[in-house]
Formats: C-alpha cells, sequence, structure tokens
C-alpha cells in the first residue's frame, strides 16, 4: 500500500472521527436543550459505556475474550462496588488477569 | 504543573487520572511496537494517533490494514468503532460550552476514559475540570507512549501478559458505577448491556455497543 494512501486514510479517519466528536458540541452552541433531554443525554452515555464495560469485558473479534479477562474485571467489578478506591481497583483488575493468565487460564 | 493541577481536582482525582494515562501510555507503547512491528512505517502509529486518538479504531485499523486489506475497509471499521463519540458529544457538549475554539479543541480530546471520569464527578466544574485535565493528559500520554513504542521497538508488545486488556474494562467500570446506583438508568445500562454482548458474534465491531442504546427503551418515559 502506498504511503499517501496510508495518510489519506488516516486523515479520512481522523476527520470523520472528529465530525461524530464535534456534533454534539457544536450543536450545543446553538440550541438550548431541556432538563429532561439532558437528563436522557447523560442516561444514554451511562448505558454506552456499560455497554462498551461488557463487550471489551467479553468479546474478542467475535468470540469470548477468555475467563482471565472476565475474573480481572470480575474483581474489579465487586470492589468498585464496595467503594474501594480507584487505583486499587484497577490495579487489581490487571493484577488479577496477568496472574490467572500465568497459572494458564485462557 | 501537577501541584497545579492537584489543586483543581484534588489528590485523589488527580492520581486517578494519572493511573489511567499510565496505563494508556503502556498500551499506546504496544501500539506503536505492533504497528511498525508488522511492517508498516514508522510515521503511520505516530500521524495516527494525533489525528484519530481514538484507540480501539486505530487498532482495528491497523490489523485490517496490516493483514492486506482494503484500505477503504480498514477506515470505515474505524469509523463504526468511533461512532459513539456521536451521542458521547451530546452528552458532554455543556462542559465544553464556551467560547468557539474550547469546543474545537474539546471535541478532540474527548474519548471514553475522559467522559467517564466526568459523568462520575458531582458538579458541572467539577465535571469540567475532569473531562479537560483526563482528555488533555490522555492525549500527551497516548501519543508519548506511541511514539517510543514505534521507535523503540518490540519491549512491549504483549500487554495481555500485564493484563492491561482487563484494565480498560476496569476503568470504565469503576467510572460508570455511581451512576449505576440509580434504579432505572442501571436497568437501561443491564439491557443496553447484553443486547450489545448478544449481538456481538454477529455484528461489525463498534456496531454492537452502539445497538446498546437501545437500552435506553427501558427507561420509564415521562416521569416527573
Amino acid at each position: 500500500m502506498s504511503a499517501l494512501t496510508l495518510v489519506v486514510a488516516t486523515v479520512v479517519l481522523g476527520v470523520g472521527t472528529y465530525g461524530f466528536r464535534c456534533a454534539g458540541p457544536l450543536l450545543r452552541s446553538r440550541v438550548t436543550l431541556s432538563a429532561e433531554l439532558e437528563r436522557l443525554m447523560a442516561a444514554a452515555a451511562v448505558v454506552l459505556l456499560t455497554a462498551l464495560v461488557a463487550t471489551a469485558t467479553l468479546v474478542q473479534g467475535h468470540g469470548f475474550a477468555g475467563f482471565a479477562r472476565l475474573g480481572g474485571v470480575a474483581v474489579a467489578g465487586v470492589l468498585a462496588w464496595r467503594r474501594a478506591p480507584f487505583v486499587l481497583v484497577v490495579i487489581a483488575a490487571a493484577a488479577t488477569t496477568a496472574v490467572l493468565r500465568l497459572l494458564g487460564v485462557p | 504543573m501537577w501541584r497545579a493541577l492537584e489543586g483543581r481536582l484534588g489528590r485523589e482525582l488527580a492520581r486517578d487520572i494519572a493511573l489511567v494515562c499510565l496505563a494508556d501510555g503502556i498500551v499506546g507503547l504496544s501500539f506503536g511496537a505492533i504497528t511498525v512491528g508488522s511492517g508498516l512505517p514508522l510515521w503511520l502509529p505516530v500521524l495516527m494517533s494525533v489525528v484519530v486518538f481514538a484507540g480501539a479504531s486505530q487498532f482495528l485499523f491497523v490489523g485490517i490494514v496490516a493483514a492486506g486489506g482494503n484500505p477503504v475497509a480498514a477506515v470505515a471499521a474505524g469509523l463504526l468503532v468511533n461512532s459513539r463519540h456521536l451521542p458521547f458529544g451530546f452528552a458532554v457538549a455543556d462542559l465544553l460550552s464556551g467560547s468557539r475554539s474550547r469546543w474545537l479543541a474539546g471535541s478532540h480530546v474527548m474519548i471514553d476514559e475522559s467522559v467517564a471520569f466526568a459523568l462520575a464527578q458531582r458538579g458541572t466544574g467539577r465535571s469540567r475540570s475532569a473531562f479537560w485535565a483526563c482528555g488533555l493528559a490522555l492525549f500527551v500520554c497516548w501519543n508519548l507512549g506511541v511514539l517510543l513504542g514505534a521507535f523503540g521497538g518490540s519491549a512491549v508488545t504483549d500487554t495481555a501478559a500485564f493484563g492491561l486488556d482487563a484494565a480498560f474494562p476496569a476503568v470504565l467500570l469503576a467510572l460508570v458505577l455511581p451512576s449505576l446506583r440509580e434504579r432505572e438508568t442501571c436497568r437501561a445500562a443491564l439491557a443496553g448491556a447484553a443486547i450489545a454482548v448478544a449481538a456481538s458474534p454477529f455484528l461489525a465491531a463498534g456496531l454492537p455497543v452502539l445497538l446498546g442504546l437501545l437500552g435506553m427503551l427501558a427507561l420509564k418515559r415521562g416521569r416527573p
């Protein structure tokens, strides 16, 4: 693949992504939304992030990501639910998954 | 600079953001190394990380191109993965209001982590600080990591060995949990997660998460 093709592809991906990103702020600078709609927007972001957590935990490609990653995120979930410090939650997730893999868990 | 940041955000939040920056910096390192290692030019991961600045889509793009795939398909796949930024933009638009340059720049540092950190704060002022601090710091760390990885080579190509693939969902989970304590939002979020996971075997990356928005239907409507 030529360098020019790669540059163009990268720039198109960048511009398209930026388009997604700035549509909301651009629109908001012109229109004001009702409080109810704003509540819905915040809820939608939470729903999206939760769906992202679920797929990032369970899915790799089109298949199951394996028990090691699931185990790490599960430990993180329990710790976060019990209001453990954020740093502990994240390090525990990575450490659990790393140790599980070391033990041969897929 | 650290002092100023700490003063503005509070020690705890500054530390949390720093940890996420460290983890993402290491993932960036692997992105740079993997891209160059798969035979693509040195400048590609560097340019891409500045221009696109969205990890998942970058990995996907490079994976398709390195395997000899069609560049149009690689761009389309990347755009699909990044489409969630559209609804994110509506959710955080308030935090970017003000001058024109503010939302122009703020939009570019809108990523999963900065959105999640912003949503996890109480009060618009704090959310705004968290969004900017996380977004800008991650932009610097991600690009620094990618640059080092691209030039430094293969020291860190297997982030799975460190369990870093579990760190990303753990970060988002920890940040989103406080919002899930509200029952109705929780129901919608769980429905969305179930839909996204169920759709994952069948749809292209990015679409399942977007489809998860259907979980919003679980919200009761017209409630005061």
